[in-house]
């Protein structure tokens, strides 16, 4: 699953920091139904320029040398925009840098001799198929219970034919920033998705275009989201773990519209 | 639906349950337990204030908070019989209680199911506060205290020398006692740090999202547990200090006072 490229093999790597010497503490469990547990890693000579992940090629290789079995993780685009390499590293998802997810956390936040602890996103709508990835589908779920506007596609539309205010488009484009990691999820002491379902909710409540599905995609997308996570307490550890930074005031808005919803007439959701 | 080809299948934490009649269907889900949570949540606070408000009255001397205590029976006397609005009132509050206690449970429960499995590495917390993370313990802290308090000062079980009616020599001898006067500082802490997470999140559970309340939240939540605070614990401080002293205050009788 993990893949390496030349440049972190460390004979190609040209290194003008420093290089640190690390102990790593990883989640193994050969598959979904297998007995996990902690094992404990010596990875030296790790340059401080190695990103996260290229720290994991790094041992990766030296594991597949040593004809020991590779550490599974998630990873895609490495760049902090695909969402798939979450991971909980000692205690915080994504790890100590705040607003960015792992593949753009760099070893130099690191010093040599630490020890570093790495565990899958822990949910019990998250389940872990090996190792370090998790089944994040659950979130898919609650984005096909409203997390779209059904509209009649034709020929593009002239662009300013629907006028939307400067906030509103930045409240809704910072929301639509959601890469739907799972980091909220994995970082809440309740297992919740609250703040995934808001963002989600929200970049489509806030705009014009939302407007008509408005209270059916927010009930629909919160009783899908209830099926399989936990509940909101604000304690806020989402929004810190979120490499997009979504604000918590997301939820604010989404919990104001679920129960609007409920008394709602759907019959004039169409007045302005 | 795409099927999920995972060879990790994905369960479900809630399990399926027949919807109820609306509105109580809003109940049945998490962010409609969180509602109702706000909701009683503000009749406590206002409780909470109010009662709090009412105890300085101890500090205008036995006859006023004595006369207090009685009025408090006989609001809206000529409309209803006397107590009938107290015990209306009061029906308000254990039901606020028990709805917020039910959905605090049962909020638990779900959260629980949600994360089963712990991280095996200690969590770093970088939001969440001691007062978000202690809300279930601090809520129990305050029940038991609750029903020690109706004990002392409202039933009188617990309280050796308790008169019916005289407020003041209650609260006097009650809180003369060191590990009573102990127990209501301790209780009056859980209850602060309690306000202080609720009276911040209702806002949240509510979904007033207005951007010009942000900062007000914070400053709400800190001044009205911070209120609640210094006013409930300076009674006991009072009377330790000898501030607050019982020399034979009776309880107020009205002119034309036909027994209780």
């Amino acid at each position: 699953m993990s893949q390496t490229n030349g440049q972190t093999g460390g004979q190609t790597a040209v290194h003008h920091g420093r290089t640190l010497d690390l102990k790593l503490c990883i989640w193994r469990q050969p598959g979904p139904r297998a007995e996990g547990r902690m094992v404990e890693y010596d990875l030296p000579g790790v340059s401080e320029d190695m990103s996260f992940l290229e720290m994991l090629d790094l041992l990766n290789e030296r594991l597949i040398a040593k004809e020991q079995e590779p550490v599974a993780f998630e990873h895609d685009c490495r760049e902090g925009i695909c969402g798939s390499c979450g991971m909980m590293i000692n205690g915080q998802a994504h790890g100590p840098q705040l607003g960015t997810a792992t593949c753009q956390l760099h070893m130099r936040k690191f010093n040599s001799g630490d020890v570093i602890e790495i565990e899958p996103w822990r949910a019990a709508a998250f389940p872990i198929v090996r190792d370090l990835v998790v089944n994040r589908s659950a979130l898919d779920r609650i984005v096909e219970a409203g997390g779209y506007i059904s509209v009649t596609a034709g020929a593009a539309p002239e662009a300013n034919i629907i006028p939307v205010p400067k906030p509103v488009a930045d409240a809704a484009f910072d929301a639509a920033a959601c890469i739907g990691c799972g980091a909220c999820v994995a970082a809440c002491p309740n297992g919740a998705a609250q703040l995934f379902t808001a963002a989600k909710v929200a970049h489509l409540n806030l705009l014009p275009q939302g407007q008509a599905e408005r209270f059916s995609r927010t009930e629909a997308m919160v009783e899908r989201m209830e099926e399989f996570f936990g509940s909101c307490t604000f304690h806020g550890e989402c929004e810190a773990a979120c490499p997009k930074r979504i604000s918590l005031e997301n939820i604010v808005l989404m919990n104001g519209d679920y129960v609007r919803a409920k008394f709602k007439n759907r019959r004039l959701a169409g007045r302005r | 639906m795409q099927q999920d080809q995972s060879s990790a299948p994905l369960r479900r934490v809630q399990p399926a349950r027949r919807r109820w009649p609306w509105p109580l269907d809003l109940y049945q889900s998490a962010v409609g337990k969180k509602w109702a949570m706000a909701v009683t949540g503000v009749m406590l606070l206002g409780f909470v204030f109010f009662h709090m408000l009412g105890n300085l009255k101890v500090y205008l001397g036995p006859a006023q908070i004595n006369h207090y205590g009685e009025w408090l029976r006989d609001i809206a006397v000529p409309a209803l019989p006397r107590t009938v609005f107290l015990w209306l009132l009061r029906c308000g509050l254990i039901a606020a209680f028990a709805v917020h206690m039910h959905a605090a449970y049962a909020l638990t429960r779900m959260n629980h199911r949600a994360r089963p499995t712990k991280y095996a590495s200690e969590r770093d917390y970088v939001a969440a506060n001691f007062a978000s993370r202690t809300m279930r313990w601090t809520g129990i802290i305050v029940i038991l205290f609750l029903f020690f308090h109706l004990a002392d000062l409202t039933w009188g079980s617990l309280n050796p020398h308790f008169v019916r009616g005289n407020v003041y020599h209650n609260m006097a001898y009650s809180f003369s006692r060191v590990p009573v006067a102990a127990i209501y500082i301790v209780a009056n802490l859980a209850l602060a740090v309690h306000i202080f997470h609720g009276a911040w999140s209702l806002f949240a559970s509510l979904g007033v999202s207005n951007p010009k309340l942000v900062a007000f939240r914070r400053r709400f939540a800190v001044g009205f547990a911070s209120i609640i605070l210094l006013g409930n614990i300076s009674f006991p401080i009072a009377v330790q200090a000898h501030i607050i002293e019982d020399h034979g205050s009776t309880p107020y009788h009205a002119p034309t006072e036909q027994g209780r």
